[in-house]
This record gives structure tokens, sequence and C-alpha cells, in this order.
């Protein structure tokens, strides 16, 4: 496309403006070729410059932050890896803390269970021997109630014949009858 | 008629630079543009390479970007083998594109506009790659010449062709840099000869019209500027690709 255009511009452009021939043209001038042995040692000493010293220099710049990198990096991987099992072991500890903290818990519910019940047996077992020595006490005065009933029934029941019949039982006629009728009544 | 003509090839006229020294040993003015982009590349490698910063600054950052993309097309391009060429694609590399930048400053001289330059710096990629090709493959090397998976009969037809495309390689290498830098300049140079031409002609009113020209100058710089960076692209490119050719002859 540029190249078309240059030979457009060449054809079209006035002939004025071309009133010598291209300098570029000219290999009669020495100085077109001249130009080309300075550029020679232009370029030679450019390239010297570039390949021994500024590219490797620039190289190396580059190497050593692609070096930095790699090792910042790599450090951060590794604290990664650390910072995770740091967290793995604060888990370990929360739980094993955890169960610790559970079996303590358990072991203090057991040993008040355990205290409320000898104390709920201690009490019971108070309480029945008073019970028993309540019962051993009523049945002492059932007894002894039951032991005063009979001679107030004799005395009663010859009081009654005396006063209906008019005559004295005597004690063995009566104590038979006095007997059995205790024992119908369940006194006896 | 005391309008100034249109000198539009003046501005690529040879002489010679540094006084008394440059007229004894010919250095000339297009050497002078040379010796520019040499310094200012070295200067720059210089001051990016102060810091050697782990987070570049800005001339840090400008080698750098330099390095890695040349670096990649060598690799990209080559392949790994093209480490070896490296710094030398980064001097030619460097070299026309500093020489294409120069150029577009005022007064400056563009030697990338010069056939013989660019002939001279295309022979001898060409001479180069072709030694390399001869170096890595012997004799074997000519067998680029011989397309393979073609029947024996179209030999006799495609090996010239293959010879004369082969052979054509510097020829389109240096005219496509060597055009590109040339007919920028002209245009340049007759848009500017245009408004001083419509100035001398038409007064007040030729003024006015100068600022189409004027406009277009304008335009074409930032053209200019895209080719002056893609015509180094273009040339550092195809030294890969005739790298890569005589590496791995396909």
């Amino acid at each position: 496309m540029r190249r078309l255009s240059t030979a457009t511009l060449l054809a079209l452009a006035p002939s004025a403006a071309f009133a010598d021939t291209m300098p570029q043209m000219n290999f009669h001038n020495p100085l077109t070729l001249d130009q080309v042995g300075w550029m020679a040692v232009i370029l030679v000493v450019l390239y010297l410059l570039l390949s021994c010293w500024g590219l490797p220099q620039v190289g190396k710049v580059l190497d050593n932050r692609a070096a930095v990198i790699a090792a910042d990096l790599a450090a951060a991987r590794q604290a990664k890896k650390e910072a995770d099992a740091a967290a793995a072991a604060l888990n370990a500890t929360i739980v094993q803390a955890r169960a610790v903290a559970q079996a303590e818990v358990a072991k203090a519910v057991n040993g008040a269970k355990a205290k409320a019940a000898a104390e709920a047996a201690a009490l019971a077992a108070a309480l029945e021997v008073k019970l028993d020595a309540a019962e051993a006490q009523i049945a002492t005065a059932r007894a002894a109630a039951v032991a005063a009933i009979r001679p107030v029934a004799a005395d009663v029941a010859s009081t009654i014949l005396l006063k209906l019949t008019g005559i004295q039982p005597a004690e063995d006629q009566l104590a038979p009858r006095l007997d059995a009728a205790l024992a119908a009544r369940k006194v006896a | 008629m005391a309008a100034p003509s249109i000198d539009a090839l003046g501005q690529f006229s040879l002489t010679t630079g540094f006084g008394q020294f440059g007229r004894a040993l010919h250095f000339t003015n297009s050497n002078e543009a040379m010796l520019a982009a040499a310094v200012i590349i070295t200067g720059v490698f210089a001051l990016g390479l102060q810091a050697r910063a782990l987070v570049p600054g800005r001339m840090q950052s400008l080698v750098e970007l330099l390095y890695e993309f040349v670096r990649n097309m060598c690799v990209d391009t080559i392949g790994e083998e093209g480490l070896r060429f490296f710094p030398l694609v980064f001097t030619i590399f460097s070299f026309i594109l500093l020489g294409n930048l120069i150029g577009l400053i005022p007064y400056f001289f563009a030697f990338t506009s010069h056939i013989a330059v660019t002939l001279a710096l295309a022979l001898f990629v060409f001479v180069f790659s072709t030694g390399v090709g001869f170096y890595t493959h012997g004799f074997r090397f000519f067998k680029f010449f011989v397309p393979s998976g073609v029947p024996g009969w179209l030999l006799p037809l495609l090996v010239p062709i293959e010879i004369i495309s082969y052979l054509s390689r510097p020829v389109s290498l240096s005219v496509r840099l060597f055009a590109n830098m040339t007919a920028g300049h002209v245009m340049w140079e007759v848009f500017a000869g245009f408004m001083l031409l419509l100035t001398a002609s038409f007064g007040v009113l030729g003024v006015f019209a100068a600022i189409v020209p004027l406009g277009l100058n304008v335009a074409l710089a930032a053209l200019e500027l895209l080719v002056a960076g893609l015509q180094a692209y273009v040339f550092a490119i195809l030294t890969c690709l005739y790298l890569h050719d005589a590496v791995h002859m396909h």
C-alpha cells in the first residue's frame, strides 16, 4: 500500500518538486556509500554495547525480579501451610478441651447425683428407724390398751350379771365367754 | 516568479557533519542521526539501569518493555534458538526505530529514507540468515529451495521460483522501509511547500487556505509516527522470520 502511494506520489507530484534526481539514488556522490561504512562502525559499537552490557543487565534485573517473586510466593505458600497447621492444631485443642470439659461436667453431675442419692438413702433409713420406733410404740400402746380391756370387760360383765340375776358369776365360767367375745371382736 | 518552489527531495541530500572532522572522514549528516540514535539507545539503557529496582520506574519500564517486546518477538518467531540472535535483532530494531523517530523531528535527518542504508541493513540480514542456514544445516540448506510434497516434474519450475523469491528478500525488505520513510517525508514537504505557495500567491486568502495542508500535515504526523514504529517492527519481525527459516528450514 505504502509503496504504491510512493509510486503514485512520484508520478503525480509536480515535476518542479523533483528538479534534481533523488539524492538517495545518486550513487555518484561518494557520501551515499560512505554513510554505510560509518553506519557499520556505529552499529558494531551499538551491538557490542547492547549485547555485552545493556541487554544482559536488563535480563539480570528481570531474572532477579522473577526470582524474588518466586521466593515471595514460596514464602507465602509456606506461611499459609503453617497457618493451616496452626489452625488445625487449634481446632484439635478446642475439640480436646471440649471433651475434657464435658467429662468434667459429667463427673460433677454424677457426683452430685450420687451424693443426692446417698443423702436420700440416709434420710430414708433414718425415717425408717423412726417409723419402726413409732410402730413399736403404737404396738406397745395397743397391747397395753388391749390388755386393759379384759379386766374392765370382766368387771363390767360380772357387774351387769349381778344386777340382772343377782348371782356373782364364777370366775371360771365367765373367763372363756369373755375370751370368745373378745376374739369375735378381734381385740385380743 | 518570486514564489518558492517545492523542493521535496532536498531534505534527503547528504552533506558532511561535524565540520572539519566530518569533511575529512566523510562523516555525513545521516551518520550524525545514526550516532544520535545509538547515543539515545545507550542513554536510555544507562538511565533505565540506574535504579535496577524491583518495582521499575519510568525509564526502567521503558527499557524492560523494549527488552521483553523484542525478546518475545525472537522467541515466538524463531523459537528458543532465537535467543542467540536476540541482541542482533534488538540492535537492528532499536536502531531503525530510533532512526525513523529521529527523522520525524524537523531539521533532523531520516537515515532510514536512504536506500543505501536500508539495502545495507537488508543485505546484512540476508547474508547473515543465509550464513546461519548453511552453518546450521550445511549443504542440506539447499533443500530449502525444494518444496516438499511436490510432484517431481514441477520442481524445475518451482525451484527457480523459490530461489528468486529467496533472493528478492533483501530487495523487498530494504525497499519497504526506504519507500515508506521517503514517501512520508516527501508528502510532508510537499504539503508544507503548498502552504508556502498558497501564502505567497494569494496573500491573506492564501494564509487561510494554507490551514488545509497544515491540517493534513498534522494528520500525516500521526500517521508517520505509526509508520515509524510499524516499519521498525516489520523489519525486525522479517529478520526473525528469515532467521527462523535458516534455523528450521520450513
